[in-house]
């Protein structure tokens, strides 16, 4: 019977999903270890996308890479390179890797190195530059590049020492706290920040850099509230590439945007990827800003509500669904409603508001298109033009043809198999 | 052009908050740029992008707030001032209680749920009521538009379950003391029924009540439960239940004439089983019931009447009278006021049974009746909006619900229908059934008064009078009060009748009364 | 005893799936009842919901 089958599979990879440990273990530099990576290549957020179908802020960090990495001196010679096809264009995904917003990797930029304890697999992602004119938004200012040399040059660096002499961070343990403190993974990291920097204090400071550099890389970390933010997302990669490929499965394994597209993969169909638009986000801009000025959905950073975070766990964030207009219990019901489209309840992310109620997770494509209720997602707004950067943030949703597709490709497949 | 500002020292409010106020107050006419927020230095930043940031603002600190805007003129500055006010004090109503999704959600939240009431488009009914039953849950499917088949599946279903499939188009059932969708509150007693009619079981239950008797349990087994190609699925497992249950002394059943093969499958259950029994076919042959060794009931009224009789241990007859006292001088005052073209009947009808059972009483006493559910092909009005001699209209019926309220819930049909009667100079007597309990309308006389007035009007402008007779159909336990019910009805001159077979004897006494006098 | 006999001996739980009024209803006669805010499945697309019956 192949709802058996389905359901099966669903558990086992539910099994997976909540049985991963999450472990910060070292900072290293792309090139070296996130696999397939190269001087020329590229890797950015979503699913993937040509040069020339790029929005703004993608646009923007593929110029400031390519700067960065001293393949170009200015902007005019960053594009025509860009534009060539000498650069390798490949979505994070694909190695193990994810990136907030534009989600842009080149060779030389230091990335959190994290495994999953329980199943062995690793997974990456750059450290959070901070707020406003960044890289992320597709900034490549002088004071940009300036501040990725600054992060390669020291910030990695001492970090990296301060690692080893700190040992494996339990990252699984720490977001958990973090949902206890009033943050969601996604949106909302400041709790998850605090925890990490008064972690890491006591062995930043042993670290055998002037106390000049120490304040520095703590002002820094202090000064931006999202910088667990790319913490959360590797630990939420490594922990879903371990269900991947699971036959018959109908979880989502990834949920990823590019400014231009949405795209899903499913455990069950391996590495296929289902695109739609990438959708306008609905919420408040900073004063200044308006509709016109937002960029489509973007970002990596969804991985966190393919986990069970994020916006699934707003009811544990309730300061978030003020962003469009709703009251604390909105908060609750928006994570209740996420209940309908997924396989199970957290067995280790608790949300105090419900009871400790584990979060819902792993989002069953099925579901998803019987109920009509799409996953919520919260995430920032990026301007539409690069450099300019955050200029809101709000609520977003997948488009519904990615889980219909999924679906037909789904029953496609076994009536290929004669299971249906 | 004006730039105004306001400051507020040590005033904190969240970041949010402040957002979705500026974004409102951008919406008030003659705001030109406005920013309300923290004295914090990216909102200063902001302020100054919007040439908002005035000295005194560049010296506040983060712990103070501050508006900035810039308007046409200072009365709008202060009418958004106030508006700031306003929203920063405004509280959010609480929202309701979750409402699950799906019905597997909903049996997260409520795993020993018992019964599933749908009451969804036709359309998609019974793919729900399958859902439940294969989670081995009782169903009551309210919703009508189930095709045949999709019912014959549901019950074939359920009984291989041990499930009750109360439906399709199950308007009424009062299990374990529950009014589910539209049923009245009833006693606690020892008579059980099973039903293939909502007002039927209505009509049946309150008199049981009124007659100081009670119920055990009321089954409700949708229209079409005793045709030949459901073949009584329905009514057996619930017959089979009553007889099984240690509450119930004395079974009715209540129906249209069902298929004879699966009556006499229906009666032989009933045989078997060792409980007195009362059979309400309505219309149907009263020899067949007597064959199987139950008891036929001539009316609702007559059916309630005798099974409370069997709990009494009294002897069993036959009502088909009046229990109003003096009921020959009211026949006689009300015959009197007639005109001689007055000579009509014209029932409007919420409760299609009810109609039914006038319909089946009427056509004994005085010939040919008029209506959208005739007894015959030949007495089909050939406009249903438009009533024809004797006509008993069930406006409840499907012809005029289309897209439209049930007139037990919604009076308008009712309420236009009865002032074109009123216009007609042969209309005598104007017979209403008026039904309580949940799920209808909360003042349903309320709803009629104005309109029996203004027929009262109509009639009186051209020197007629019309009788106007009802029953209420409902308890003194219904939310809607009975008693002030009955009352409001009496003073408008409507006589009230205990039951509706009372209310449909006494309009043919009339109208033949009438027809001897002349 | 079967399943229907049974159902008169337990406290009636409801679910119900379709209009409120019934439920505010069975809430004012103390009945633990439970509204579903049910929509069509798959909002109403019949190919969607053809392939989820597929895999039924």
């Amino acid at each position: 019977m192949v709802q058996e089958r389905i359901e099966a599979a669903n558990k086992k990879v539910m099994e997976i999903i909540l049985n991963g440990q999450p472990t910060l273990l070292d900072i290293g530099v792309a090139e070296e270890v996130i696999p397939g990576m190269a001087k020329k290549t590229i890797l950015h957020a979503g699913p993937p996308i040509k040069w020339g179908k790029m929005s703004g802020p993608l646009r923007g960090a593929v110029i400031g890479a390519l700067i960065y990495e001293g393949l170009a001196v200015d902007e005019k010679e960053a594009i025509k390179l860009a534009a060539s096809g000498e650069i390798s264009y490949d979505p994070c995904h694909h190695h193990n890797t994810v990136g907030p917003m534009a989600g842009v990797v080149s060779a030389s930029m230091p990335v959190w190195i994290l495994q999953n304890k329980k199943y062995g697999n690793y997974s990456y992602c750059t450290l959070n530059e901070g707020l406003g004119k960044v890289l992320r938004y597709g900034a490549y200012s002088d004071e940009v590049i300036k501040r990725l040399k600054w992060m390669e040059n020291l910030l990695a660096p001492l970090l990296k020492q301060a690692l080893k002499l700190h040992g494996p961070i339990d990252l699984k343990t720490m977001i958990t706290q973090a949902l206890q403190m009033g943050d969601e993974g996604h949106n909302r990291n400041r709790a998850g920040t605090s925890l990490l920097i008064r972690e890491l204090a006591p062995y930043i400071i042993q670290t055998k850099f002037s106390e000049k550099e120490k304040i520095e890389v703590l002002k820094f970390i202090n000064s931006n509230d999202h910088f667990f933010l790319n913490l959360t997302m590797p630990a939420a990669k490594c922990t879903m590439d371990a269900a991947k490929n699971i036959e018959f499965s109908t979880i989502v394994t990834v949920m990823a945007r590019n400014g231009t597209e949405f795209g899903i993969r499913v455990s069950g169909l391996g590495d296929r990827w289902f695109t739609g638009p990438a959708g306008i986000v609905d919420g408040l801009l900073f004063p200044g800003y308006s509709a016109e000025d937002a960029n489509p959905d973007i970002g990596d950073s969804v991985i966190a509500e393919t986990v069970g975070i994020g916006g699934f766990a707003m009811a544990a964030a309730p300061a978030i669904v003020q962003f469009v207009g709703g009251s604390a219990k909105d908060a609750v019901n928006f994570t209740l409603n996420m209940y309908e489209i997924t396989a199970a309840e957290n067995s280790i992310y608790k949300i105090p508001a419900l009871d400790f109620r584990g979060t819902p997770t792993g989002i069953d494509i099925r579901k998803v298109v019987e109920t009509g209720i799409l996953p919520s997602i919260n995430t920032g707004i990026a301007h539409k033009d690069s450099g300019i950067g955050q200029i809101g943030a709000g609520l977003v949703k997948p488009p519904m043809n990615c889980f219909e597709d999924a679906l037909q490709a789904f029953v496609e497949d076994l009536e290929a198999k004669n299971l249906v | 052009m004006a730039l105004k500002y306001l400051i507020r020292e040590n005033a904190y409010y969240d970041s949010v908050t402040l957002m979705i106020i500026t974004r409102e107050v951008k919406k008030i006419k003659g705001v030109k740029e406005v920013i309300v927020g923290m004295g914090t230095e990216l909102n200063k930043e902001l302020a100054g992008n919007l040439n908002l940031l005035t000295p005194e603002l560049q010296k506040i600190t983060p712990n103070d707030f501050f508006i900035s805007l810039d308007s046409v003129d200072d009365n709008i500055a202060k009418k958004a001032f106030a508006f700031v006010d306003e929203l920063l004090s405004k509280k959010k109503a609480e929202s309701e209680d979750y409402q699950p999704s799906t019905l597997e959600s909903a049996l997260k939240y409520m795993p020993d749920a018992n019964l599933i009431l749908i009451s969804l488009p036709g359309k998609y009914a019974a793919r729900e009521a399958k859902n439940a039953l294969l989670n081995n849950k009782h169903v009551m499917l309210f919703s009508d538009n189930v095709t045949l088949e999709e019912e014959i599946e549901l019950k074939k279903l359920a009984k291989q379950r041990g499930l009750l499939m109360m439906g399709p188009d199950c308007g009424t059932a009062i299990i374990n003391h529950v009014a589910l969708a539209f049923s009245n509150v009833i006693r606690k007693g020892p008579i059980g029924i099973v039903g293939a009619s909502g007002t039927g079981i209505q009509e049946v239950t309150v008199m049981i009540d009124k007659l100081g008797s009670g119920i055990s349990q009321a089954i409700g087994t949708g229209g079409r439960d005793l045709k030949a190609e459901v073949g009584g699925i329905m009514m057996f497992e619930g017959l089979k239940a009553l007889q099984n249950d240690p509450l119930t002394e004395v079974i009715v059943l209540i129906s249209k004439p069902p298929d004879k093969e699966v009556a006499r499958k229906v009666l032989s259950i009933l045989k078997e089983g060792e409980k007195p029994s009362v059979v309400y076919f309505a219309g149907g042959d009263p020899e067949v019931i007597k064959e199987y060794g139950s008891i036929p009931g001539l009316s609702l009224e007559d059916t309630a009447h005798k099974a409370v009789a069997i709990t009494k241990g009294m002897s069993i007859e036959d009502f088909a009278g009046f229990t109003v006292t003096k009921i020959n001088k009211i026949i006689q005052e009300e015959a009197k006021k007639l005109k001689k073209d007055q000579r009509y009947i014209r029932g409007l009808y919420t409760g299609g049974t009810l109609c039914d059972e006038a319909m089946i009483i009427l056509s004994a006493l005085i010939g040919d009746i008029y209506s959208n559910i005739p007894l015959k092909p030949e007495g089909k009005l050939s406009d249903i909006n438009k009533s024809y001699r004797h006509s008993l209209i069930d406006l409840g019926d499907d012809e005029f619900t289309r897209g439209k309220p049930h007139p037990m819930i919604d009076p308008y049909v009712r309420q236009e229908r009865i002032l074109s009667e009123a216009k007609d100079k042969e209309v005598a007597v104007i017979l209403m059934d008026f039904v309580l309990g949940f799920g209808s309308n909360s003042d349903p006389v309320g709803e009629m008064i104005p309109y029996i007035q203004k027929t009262r009007e109509i009639a009186a402008k051209e020197g007629r009078y019309i009788c106007m007779i009802s029953s209420v159909c409902g308890t003194e336990e219904d939310p809607q009060n009975l008693i002030e019910q009955e009352k409001k009805l009496k003073e408008e001159g409507v006589i009230v009748m205990p039951s509706n077979a009372q209310a449909v004897r006494l309009a043919a006494a009339i109208v033949l009364s009438r027809r001897n006098s002349q | 005893m079967t399943k229907i006999n049974e159902l008169f001996q337990q406290e009636l739980k409801v679910i119900n799936m379709g209009l409120e009024s019934f439920n505010e209803n069975l809430k004012k006669q103390n009945v633990k009842t439970i509204q579903v805010d049910w929509k069509p499945p798959t909002r109403g697309n019949k190919k969607m919901l053809s392939l989820l019956d597929k895999l039924r």
